[in-house]
């Protein structure tokens, strides 16, 4: 993208001019920076929470799209339940907090120097970093997938034009069709997704295509939510989705994208659809800023989220090695308000608060069954560790008005967040 | 949805309420990301921003018991002590 077309929304006091400066340079007692990259639910909401805590930081948002497309919920847009508008959200409220939102792609950092490089525009210098680029696909870790490969069995784990594919997919399949979705090992964005987008798959075909049948193919022997997942399976879908663990030669080594066979250590199964959720790591500004280590994910303190490599850049949201907590949007906007008063604690030359985390994550075994897991943390010996007795999933044995019930509480829950981060 | 996003512009919203002179006390960042901070918002679970504080304190002490019945309050009430109860409870209440 060129300079002329590059794009930056400013309103009110922001000193912009300040944060486009070449240098580190700021004179005593002017705002203090801090530079946020990555606008999902980690980086809008603390951007956000940023300004709201402190209104004299300068914040300036990384983030090249117009758009936000958020994950949760749009296993429904894949079963046709919902359209991907529902999903989708603009930056204008971001910006209208007093926040820079610079239509940009972060491709470094100078952590000596303090200042991030734009693709098309000037060094960014900032007092904290703050970085929340979500996941990329590990391109190649399981054989035979590809970028390529993925316009043919998509992955459908970054919400956008991927998930119309699956959705489109699954629209042309004939009835008596096989599904197949592969579930990556641990750890990866969002641990129950696999299991609802399972679950609203079977659901699609028992109403549309009753002849048709959707198979995991799993890396792992456990999941997010598996008791409640496999009750609800065995009540709503009997015979039509089918779950293979590790343990039963559930893990795919190699897919073949041109004739849709995803092959196992034990033979091969070919799809009518295949939906391939792969291995992950953080986004790659985290890799070229030298805050995720060997396995591709990034260390940080529980308390302020400051990486554990690189002095003054915090990391959120999923990219983050975040102990017990998972990579949920829940959990990214809890860990992006924390790392917001830690940052503006450390800006003031004050010792961060130790804080308590939340995460609440609803899923859906079918429109109008919702199923819950909750959990409580807390720094512990360098991470953040559940608090013990508390959080746990939905009770087991429940009426199923209490599963309807959940599933409102699921699609509040994905108001209540999106206004705050975006609306 | 979009209309619920359109009626919750320019409300505010709980990090407006961080910008009080005291510190939020530990787990209280997180409630809102069920806790709606709108005035006006299309959502079961109650608005904590200016709930009484006894209030607030006998929910979360019978959420954790399982006085009262529950969706995830319970789950997530045992993760607080009467101490961090209390001090959310008075928080919460002085928000607006």
């Amino acid at each position: 993208m060129s300079v002329s077309r590059r794009v930056f929304l400013r309103s009110g006091v922001v000193a912009a001019s300040a944060a486009l400066l070449p240098r580190p340079v700021r004179a005593q007692g002017a705002a203090p920076r801090v530079v946020v990259v990555g606008g999902g639910f980690a980086g809008a909401s603390c951007a956000r929470a940023l300004r709201h805590t402190d209104p004299r930081v300068a914040v300036t948002l990384v983030e090249p799209n117009v758009t936000f497309t958020a994950c949760p919920f749009s296993n429904g847009v894949i079963t046709g339940l919902r359209e991907l508008s529902a999903q989708q959200f603009t930056y204008e409220r971001v910006a209208a907090d007093g926040i820079t939102v610079a239509r940009t792609t972060a491709t470094a950092v100078d952590a000596s120097a303090r200042a991030v490089t734009l693709a098309d525009g000037p060094r960014l210098p900032y007092d904290r970093l703050v970085l929340a680029p979500g996941i990329d696909i590990r391109w190649g870790a399981l054989a035979g997938y590809d970028e390529a490969a993925s316009a043919q069995l998509p992955h459908a784990w970054k919400a956008g034009e991927q998930t119309l594919l699956l959705r489109r997919q699954l629209e042309a399949m004939a009835d008596g069709g096989l599904v197949i979705i592969v579930a990556p090992a641990n750890p990866f964005r969002c641990p129950p997704g696999p299991y609802e987008r399972a679950s609203l798959v079977a659901h699609y075909l028992k109403t549309r295509k009753p002849k048709s049948k959707v198979l995991v193919l799993d890396a792992k022997d456990t999941f997010s939510k598996q008791r409640l997942f496999q009750q609800a399976w065995s009540e709503l879908y009997p015979g039509l989705l089918e779950w293979v663990p590790l343990s039963k030669g559930g893990q795919v080594v190699s897919v073949d994208a041109t004739t849709r066979t995803l092959v196992t250590d034990f033979g091969q199964h070919r799809a009518a659809v295949a939906n391939v959720i792969p291995p992950q790591k953080a986004g790659r500004i985290a890799e070229v800023a030298g805050v995720a280590d060997r396995t591709g994910w990034c260390p940080i303190d529980p308390v302020t989220f400051e990486s554990k490599l690189q002095p003054g850049i915090h990391v959120i949201g999923d990219a983050a090695i975040a102990g017990g907590m998972p990579k949920s949007a829940f959990a990214a906007n809890a860990q992006a308000k924390t790392c917001a008063a830690a940052v503006v604690q450390l800006l003031s030359g004050k010792t961060p608060s130790t804080s308590k985390l939340i995460n609440t994550c609803y899923s859906l075994a079918a429109p109008d069954y919702g199923i819950s897991v909750a959990g409580v943390y807390q720094p512990s010996a360098g991470q953040l560790a559940d608090v013990p007795g508390s959080g746990g999933v939905s009770p087991v044995e429940a009426p199923r008005a209490a599963r309807a019930a959940e599933a409102v509480l699921a699609e509040a829950w994905f108001r209540t967040i999106t206004t705050e981060a975006f609306g | 949805m979009r209309r619920v996003v359109a009626a919750a512009i320019g409300l505010g919203s709980i990090a407006a309420a961080l910008g009080a002179s005291a510190e939020p006390p530990a787990g209280a960042a997180s409630c809102s990301g069920c806790h709606p901070t709108a005035a006006v918002a299309a959502s079961p679970v109650p608005r904590l921003l200016g709930l009484d504080r006894a209030a607030i304190v006998r929910a979360m002490q019978e959420f954790r018991s399982g006085k009262r019945t529950a969706t995830v309050m319970d789950r997530i009430a045992k993760g607080f002590t009467d101490d961090e109860i209390q001090a959310l409870a008075a928080w919460f209440a002085s928000q607006r």
